[in-house]
């Protein structure tokens, strides 16, 4: 990725210009700022201790009471409080997920597309038959298998979605490699290594970022569905999957705890989702799908 | 043809091979290994444990163990559940109508709705229609499923209580078929929904790279009227991507019904999968594991077949 | 008289055709089929064919860039036809080449100075600082100023980037250099300052060159001798001069005819290759060239004809040519 930073300036200045003329990618870079900033800052920006419970202050409504913007929860908790640090858990999560399906996809892709033969089989046939099992499935067994923690949580996510990843860094790879940048390389002697990770890899950074970008709303997405099953992220810890476990008991009677939570999951991957949806079309328009 | 069918069916058998290898090598990470089927089974005595042990060669090398499980898979041997000890393959097959019932319904919903949204969108491009129809199906993709599935129940049942909020019949009711389609009407919204927005795109992308092509151009030529082009030509040609996209879309298919399962307490295979995700039983799980991934071998299969149906030109690469 | 710096023995590449769905093989491409060469230090061998004849392909197996299927590669006497990677890694400083796309050849990721401390990375010669210097130098070696270093290839043009090309050939000082094509992708009035630059690099570094071309035009300036391909084979070798004048085998004498700016004093060829060239999946029997040869003869389907020494230096492939 720091080879897209890398890339001269006027190539720069194109891609920004075309990722400029995508409004909703433009929106949904600024809402992933915003969100990635309230993260960062949750501590300054909370009102309260998202943990501090007071069970004469329960069900506070939104906008009712300026100690609690947002209202407060079945043990008092306040809601804003809890939306950011759980978003910063959320969004955790999340980019470490990303961080491993990317390594993960880039890895394989990379060495089935550029060592071929064999291996490119064996490893090719590994991901179809990864993708022939839900990944709701998989994810689930495997999250309880393992004790729940932020980083097992992270791994077991990012380790059941690399395959998309992979395929589309192979066939990136499959088209490079015949590049005489590469035979070149090798008549100076190169190591494959060398060849795959500092003249391959950074050609395929385009792709990698898109594909990394739409990995972050996923697995978001991922997070909050098994800690809602409670597979997840363990309470006392708030993350936005696991308020809306709670929040369902209360339905009929205080319905905003189960929408704030929703709302920041569906802005959240909405955000990402259009990004990598600009990013796409700015870095690479032969990928270009919708307008 | 019959020799396509029969390399496609060889290709499968590798698929099948690395399935029951991932399978078999998710039931070693769990706790208490593979033995943990039986050791934590409270029905089983300790001495029923040591007779199965060596029945199932569970005291044999790690290779043999899987050759044994596997070749069981495939005489339908899956395993007793731990609770009740009823054979596994029972209790997903007793699950499967009601998981077929739901993905049927939001598939042909999906279809119908996604491909129309779609067909529309790539003929009048870039028009008003079409940009809320492509934008739309990205939020659709970008919607937590199972809050959209809480948020629904919320309107409709409780709020608007319009439809009932969970379930498949009302009690006293099994069989009829009224409250079963007012049961039905929720999760398949739901599960509907992402189906709707990825066929809606590839519809849309399918038919823009058909409409463009020299015979529909031929076609309109000859004073071909719209309905006629698009049903004649159109559509035969765009059909390939969009089988393929039945074949690929199995995996979030289920996925996609567990999540509406859930939500709803829909008693399908999604369902039984957390429910016994809950109760520890991890025949079930891993049995759940291999049948979904079976199936969806067959499907993908089956579309490739229908694919070198549709287009003779497969048949021969 | 002493080993040649190279010398290439019924060089042999087959690529294999395989079927899409169970990936058996079906058939060969015979790209290379018993190519036969030497280059003496210092000099410049034009290899001269149509497109498609194998010329790339036997300057990238010579390089080890693709395994031959058969023959022998013998540089400085020793065969590295079947080296492995690690007892390969001494030639690799002793043999270059410069692409014919001056696009394709540089990495558009790594800025030239990148491009140019690869070889001194790879081979871990110097620190960076003697890197840098080292870089700096060989952009003056072809003309360039120090600051193209921290740009990009696509702030070049073709020629520029062409001198990138050739600067990274020489950073190891080889001895040989494969020049594949290394003008035809550029404009008219480029080719002749890359062609000058390389032969001045040439005098200064006393490197040997095989020029790959399919215009004899071209290498009439540069060579000291031509190889003639076709379909995988040397039909012809000669000094530069008896190849321009006295041109014994038919499909030289029709490539020389197709040459725009007429030679003075030479022969006048009897006519212009006929058809198309055969695929080299299914190459014809006996003289590849028989179905095209305007004076092939029985035998000439039947049986492949051996190269034969018909003068100082000039070997012909051709069952009609005799000394
Ligand atoms: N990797 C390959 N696989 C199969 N065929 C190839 C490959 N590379 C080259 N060929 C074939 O070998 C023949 C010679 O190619 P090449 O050496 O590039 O010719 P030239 O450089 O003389 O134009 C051509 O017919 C080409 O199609
Ligand atoms: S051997 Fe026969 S076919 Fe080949 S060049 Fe000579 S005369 Fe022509
Ligand atoms: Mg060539």
């Amino acid at each position: 990725m720091s080879a897209a930073s890398a890339a001269p300036e006027g190539q720069a200045g194109r891609i920004w210009k075309r990722f400029r003329r995508h409004r909703l990618a433009l929106a949904g870079g600024f809402v992933v700022a915003l969100l990635l900033a309230s993260a960062l800052f949750a501590p300054f920006l909370s009102p309260q201790d998202p943990t501090l419970l007071d069970t004469a202050l329960r069900f506070r409504p939104p906008f009712a009471d300026w100690r609690f913007p947002l209202g407060t929860d079945e043990l008092g908790r306040d809601t804003l409080s809890r939306l950011l640090f759980g978003g910063r858990v959320s969004l955790t999560v999340g980019l470490v997920a990303m961080i491993t399906t990317v390594m993960t996809g880039a890895l394989i892709g990379i060495t089935a597309g550029f060592i071929g033969g064999i291996v490119d089989t064996l490893l090719m046939r590994f991901v179809d038959t990864m993708l022939c099992f839900p990944q709701v499935f998989l994810l689930l067994v495997v999250a309880a298998f393992v004790p729940p923690t932020l980083l097992s949580i992270s791994l077991v996510i990012g380790l059941t979605s690399w395959m998309e990843v992979s395929r589309i860094v192979r066939a990136e790879i499959l088209h490079l490699k015949e590049q005489d940048f590469v035979a070149a390389a090798r008549a100076l002697g190169a190591s494959r290594a060398r060849i795959m990770f500092r003249e391959l890899l950074p050609n395929a950074a385009a792709p990698i970022l898109v594909a990394a970008t739409l990995k972050v709303a996923s697995a978001v997405l991922m997070e909050s569905y098994i800690s809602y099953l409670g597979y997840g992220v363990q309470p006392p810890l708030a993350s936005w999957g696991n308020m809306l476990t709670n929040a369902q008991g209360y339905f009929d009677t205080v319905p905003w705890l189960a929408i704030l939570p929703g709302v920041a999951i569906t802005l959240t991957v909405v955000g990402f989702n259009f990004l990598g949806d600009g990013l796409r079309d700015a870095l690479d328009p032969r990928l270009r799908m919708d307008p | 043809m019959i020799g396509f069918v029969l390399r496609r069916l060889l290709q499968a058998i590798p698929l099948l091979i690395g399935g029951t290898l991932i399978g078999f090598g998710l039931m070693q990470l769990a706790p208490g290994g593979p033995l943990a089927i039986y050791t934590l089974n409270p029905t089983i005595q300790v001495q029923d444990i040591e007779r199965i042990k060596i029945i199932f060669g569970l005291d044999q090398p790690i290779h043999l163990q899987y050759v044994k499980w596997a070749t069981g898979l495939f005489s339908g041997n899956w395993g007793y559940t731990f609770f009740g000890g009823r054979p596994v393959l029972d209790v997903i097959l007793e699950r499967l109508p009601a998981t077929l019932l739901l993905m049927g319904s939001a598939l042909s919903v999906a279809i119908v709705l996604g491909l129309s949204v779609g067909v529309l969108g790539a003929v009048k491009r870039y028009s008003v229609f079409d940009v809320l129809a492509t934008t739309g199906a990205l939020f659709a993709l970008s919607f937590p499923t199972f809050w959209f599935g809480l948020m629904a129940i919320f309107i409709f049942a409780i709020q608007l209580r319009w439809l009932p909020s969970g379930g498949m019949w009302e009690l006293g009711e099994e069989g009829n078929i009224l409250s079963l389609l007012q049961h039905l009407v929720l999760p398949t919204m739901v599960l509907a929904l992402v189906i709707t927005a990825t066929w809606s795109r590839y519809s849309r992308s399918a038919f823009l790279e058909v409409l463009h092509q020299d015979f529909m151009r031929t076609a309109r030529a000859k004073g071909m009227p719209p309905v006629a082009r698009l049903l004649r030509h159109a559509f035969p040609n765009a059909a390939k991507p969009l089988i393929a996209l039945l074949g690929v879309e199995l995996p979030f298919l289920f996925s996609g019904a567990l999540v509406a399962e859930t939500i709803f307490g829909w008693p399908g295979m999604g369902r039984l999968f957390v429910d016994a995700l809950g109760m520890k039983e991890y025949p079930v799980l891993m049995g759940l594991m291999m049948f979904t991934a079976i199936f969806v071998i067959i499907g993908n299969l089956l579309a490739d077949i229908a694919i070198a149906l549709v287009d003779p030109r497969v048949r021969l690469s | 008289m002493s080993e040649p710096l190279l010398r290439v023995t019924g060089l042999e590449v087959h690529f294999p055709i395989r079927s899409a769905l169970l990936r058996q093989r079906i058939g060969m491409v015979r790209a290379v089929d018993g190519v036969n060469l030497e280059v003496a230090r210092g000099e410049t061998l034009a290899l001269v064919g149509e497109s498609g004849c194998g010329k790339t392909t036997t300057g990238k197996a010579i390089l080890r860039l693709i395994d031959p299927t058969g023959g022998s590669v013998r540089f400085g006497g020793e065969d590295i036809a079947k080296h492995g990677s690690r007892a390969l890694a001494p030639f690799r400083k002793r043999m270059q080449i410069v692409f014919q796309d001056p696009y394709a050849s540089l990495n558009p990721r790594m800025s030239v100075g990148g491009i140019l401390a690869a070889p001194f990375e790879i081979h871990r010669i110097g620190d960076a600082k003697d890197r840098g210097e080292r870089v700096a130098e060989l952009l003056r070696t072809v003309g360039l100023p120090p600051e193209a270093a921290r740009r990009y290839p696509h702030e070049f043009s073709g020629g520029q980037r062409q001198r990138i090309g050739i600067a990274r050939a020489l950073a190891l000082r080889p001895e040989l250099v494969i020049g594949d094509e290394p003008v035809s992708a550029l404009d008219v009035s480029i080719q002749a300052q890359i062609i000058n630059l390389m032969k001045r690099l040439q005098a200064e570094l006393g490197l040997a060159y095989i020029m790959i071309s399919h215009n004899l035009a071209v290498v009439s300036h540069v060579a000291d001798r031509v190889a003639v391909m076709y379909l995988g084979r040397v039909v012809e070798t000669a000094p530069r001069e008896a190849l321009f004048f006295d041109a014994r085998h038919p499909y030289t004498q029709a490539l020389l005819s197709a040459v725009p700016e007429p030679i003075p004093g030479r022969h006048r060829a009897r006519q212009a290759p006929r058809g198309d060239v055969p695929s080299p999946a299914r190459p014809p029997s006996g003289c590849h060239f028989h179905p095209r040869c305007p004076i092939a003869i029985a035998r000439c389907s039947q049986e492949a004809p051996e190269a034969r020494i018909i003068g100082p230096g000039h070997a012909v492939a051709c069952h009609l040519v005799t000394p």
